[in-house]
């Protein structure tokens, strides 16, 4: 498990005024480089930021990690969960880069993202910062393991301390 | 029976401040009814055709009295003075207001209950056996089972946004009472040759406009991996179930197409991967949910002989009760089915009365059935005629479990905006014709099932004999099936022919009928007799 959050979020730090709405738990720089797609990223030995789009097989990239920095996942639509997943399934693989949810992204839906392993935002409306901090604090506990450190009521229950694993 | 810790109670609390604030937003127009629509849905909040109808989750079926208490108390308050209860083990209100929805909630969340994932594209309430705890078939109690996936399943933050609805059913014994195979994943608890327990897996099973019955996935999860292996399930569905088509989207869909040896590859290969991950709960979590479900307090009795002076009252208990795993004690179905009534409404009154009832003769516990009826799970034999004799006062003990007047209904076009016709006048109508007719007594175990449309609510594929309403030219019509099963010979009924209006439906169940009446070899049920004799006769009695 690799916690790699920063509790409190940056805005649009790093990016001109032209920036789209932005928001990050990281404590890194923003890495620069425009992502490419799946296809493009596996094609070309060098680059280091790629965009998973619903449909892509995250697994695909699994032999390449060690040389991505940032991996977008795309959501053309609200309902299409498939980029949980692809998000999960790169942090249980040892992904510590940026984890960059774009697109569909609606402040009812930050905090399951950021369950899934998502620690930076660029949704394609704006977020109020008042209603970002209001979702993420909303849910005072968790009823499962997932991509985060949160313990679940099961472990505390069970006398487990923040950050032990279940099992 | 489970009860909430302070972390339970918690996250319900919060949900209800979560939902309050959402509606207040709508009714002050800061949010739009489209940006509304899959919030009120998170929290089973329905617009339908003349109100907003709320689901209120009844997990796998159990409730206390003080729970049925608060259901009566909200029928009275906030709808007409009664509810609905639903294939799904759960509750319905038809006439709900958008102003009262937070303090419904908040009603709800002081007796230890919500609408959490009873709409939407997620994991809905979880559904299991109605005798669970008390029948005496079963291996072991499913309930415990039901609860932690429950838990593991609520606020889900990867399967809350699947390619569509997810339902589970969990059942512990050869004979289902669940419907467990027509579920998106069905689990049956069993023993292995070391008599150990575990979870046999059955998925993508479905009713809907393509019925399917699901395959066996597993035959045996060891219950230190139950979670793992049901997150293992849902991940290949949510990274690969269809979603360019609504009507393709159901877990069915995947597993029919890749088929059942390519699916089960895939979450086996999913399953060693989450294995690593470790996040199964830990094994004292089950241990502590099973003992919320230990014996309530038997008593050590005798075997009891009921007095079958009174013949109505021996008619009733021949019919409505169920063989208890302890000598002296039974299960008791209340039917919610009177000759002409609405199934599965009842009255606050009658509610409340069942509450009292759950408390004095079945150690405060009551159960939902899946055909829309009520259970009082443990009552003891010398206490089934005070019983009966206190429902019969309140039109509460028409003696018809599993007869044809037992009839599953769907809301219909009285309510649904999806239908195609109506189901409840039609459910009314068979019942006052067999009751007028004298037939229904003579025709023993009989499963009737009427949906208003295609998706199947009132479950008419699992009919012995189903109703389909469907939109003819503007006009209703409705197609007869025959054959359907949900039970452990689960089987999918099939279209006689050209559909009726609704005369004709009545009409043509009542022909049906006489066709196994004057066939029917010694013992036989209905069900039995079409198997044994096909299609044709009814064909040629209905069309001939
Ligand atoms: C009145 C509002 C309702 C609406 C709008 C509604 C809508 C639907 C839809 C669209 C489906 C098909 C889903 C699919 O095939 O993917 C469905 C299936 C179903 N519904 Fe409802 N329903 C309603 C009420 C009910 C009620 C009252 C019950 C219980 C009595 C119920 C129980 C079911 C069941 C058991 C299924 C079949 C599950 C399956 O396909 O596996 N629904 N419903
Ligand atoms: S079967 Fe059709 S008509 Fe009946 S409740 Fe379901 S969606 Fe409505």
């Amino acid at each position: 498990m690799v916690d790699h959050t920063s509790t409190t979020p940056s805005g649009a730090e790093g990016r001109g005024p032209e920036a789209r709405p932005f928001l990050r738990f990281r404590d890194d720089d923003p890495v620069g480089d425009p992502a490419v797609t799946v296809n493009a990223f596996l094609g070309q030995g060098n680059a280091t930021a790629v965009r998973i789009e619903p449909g892509d097989d995250t697994r695909e990239l699994l032999p390449h990690l060690d040389r991505v920095a940032l991996v977008e996942v795309n959501f053309p639509t609200l309902g299409d969960g498939r980029g949980y997943s692809a998000a999960r399934i790169l942090r249980e693989e040892g992904y510590t880069g940026e984890l960059r949810a774009v697109g569909n992204v609606l402040v009812d839906q930050l905090a399951f993202m950021r369950r899934c392993g998502f620690d930076a935002f660029e949704p394609g409306e704006p977020l109020d910062a008042a209603d970002v901090e209001a979702a993420l604090g909303r849910f005072p506990h968790v009823y499962q393991q997932a991509a985060d450190s949160a313990v679940p009521i099961w472990s505390l229950r069970h006398g487990k301390e923040a950050g032990a694993r279940n099992g | 029976m489970y009860r909430y810790d302070q972390y339970d109670q918690a996250m319900v609390d919060a949900r209800v401040e979560e939902f309050r604030d959402q509606c207040q937003r709508r009714l002050d127009g800061q949010l739009s009814e489209d940006q509304f629509k899959p919030l009120r849905l998170m929290n089973g909040l329905y617009l339908q055709l003349h109100a907003y109808m709320l689901r209120v989750a009844i997990p796998y079926g159990t409730l206390s009295g003080a729970q049925m208490h608060i259901l009566a108390d909200i029928a009275d308050k906030y709808d007409r003075g009664y509810a609905h209860f639903t294939t799904r083990q759960n509750v319905q209100y038809n006439w709900i207001k958008l102003e009262d929805a937070g303090d419904i909630l908040a009603d709800l969340a002081s007796r230890e209950m919500h609408a959490i994932q009873t709409s939407g594209n997620c994991i809905r309430n979880i559904s299991s056996d109605h005798f669970a705890g008390a029948a005496a078939d079963e291996v072991c109690d499913p309930r415990p089972y039901a609860e932690l996936l429950r838990q593991w399943s609520s606020f889900h933050p990867e399967f809350s946004y699947l390619p569509r609805k997810f339902k589970i059913a969990v059942i512990a014994s050869p004979t289902d009472r669940a419907a467990m195979k027509l579920h998106d994943i069905g689990i049956n608890l069993v023993r292995n040759n070391e008599g150990e327990l575990g979870a046999a897996f059955y998925v993508g099973g479905g009713m809907g406009r393509t019925p399917m019955i699901a395959p066996q996935i597993r035959e045996f999860v060891p219950l230190d991996q139950l979670i793992t292996y049901a997150e293992a399930c849902l991940r290949v569905y949510n990274r690969h179930g269809r979603r360019d088509n609504k009507y393709k989207a159901r877990i069915k869909i995947l597993v029919h197409e890749l088929g059942a040896d390519e699916y089960r590859r895939q979450v086996e290969a999913e399953f060693e991967h989450l294995l690593a991950q470790k996040i199964e709960p830990p094994f004292a979590e089950l241990e502590r949910l099973c003992e919320f479900f230990g014996d309530p307090g038997f008593e050590n009795l005798a075997e009891a002989e009921i007095d079958r002076s009174d013949p109505e009252f021996a008619l009733w208990v021949d019919r409505n009760t169920h063989p208890h795993k302890r000598p002296g004690y039974t299960s008791a179905v209340i039917s919610l089915k009177p000759v002409g009534g609405i199934p599965g409404d009842a009255t606050a009154a009658q509610m409340r009365l069942m509450a009292d009832l759950a408390t004095q003769y079945s150690f405060d516990e009551c159960r939902v059935m899946h055909t829309q009826n009520i259970v009082l799970p443990h009552v003891r034999k010398a206490d089934l005629h005070a019983l009966w004799t206190k429902l019969d006062e309140a039109g509460l003990a028409t003696p018809n479990l599993d007869q044809i007047d037992d009839i599953i209904a769907c809301p219909g076009l009285d309510y649904c905006s999806l239908a195609n016709a109506r189901s409840i006048p039609v459910a009314q109508k068979i019942s006052q014709r067999f009751a007028a007719n004298g037939k229904g007594d003579t025709l023993g175990e009989l499963k009737l099932k009427i949906s208003g449309c295609i998706n199947a609510c009132g479950h008419h594929h699992a009919g012995h004999i189903g109703i389909l309403g469907v939109d003819r030219k503007g006009v209703e019509n409705y197609q007869l099936l025959l054959g359907g099963s949900e039970a452990d010979d689960t089987s999918l009924a099939k279209i006689t022919g050209p559909g009726f209006d609704e005369d004709g439906i009545v009409n043509a169940v009542e022909t049906a009928t006489d066709v196994y009446l004057a066939n029917r070899a010694d013992g036989e049920r209905f069900l039995d007799t079409y198997r044994r004799i096909g299609m044709a006769p009814f064909k040629e009695a209905l069309y001939g």
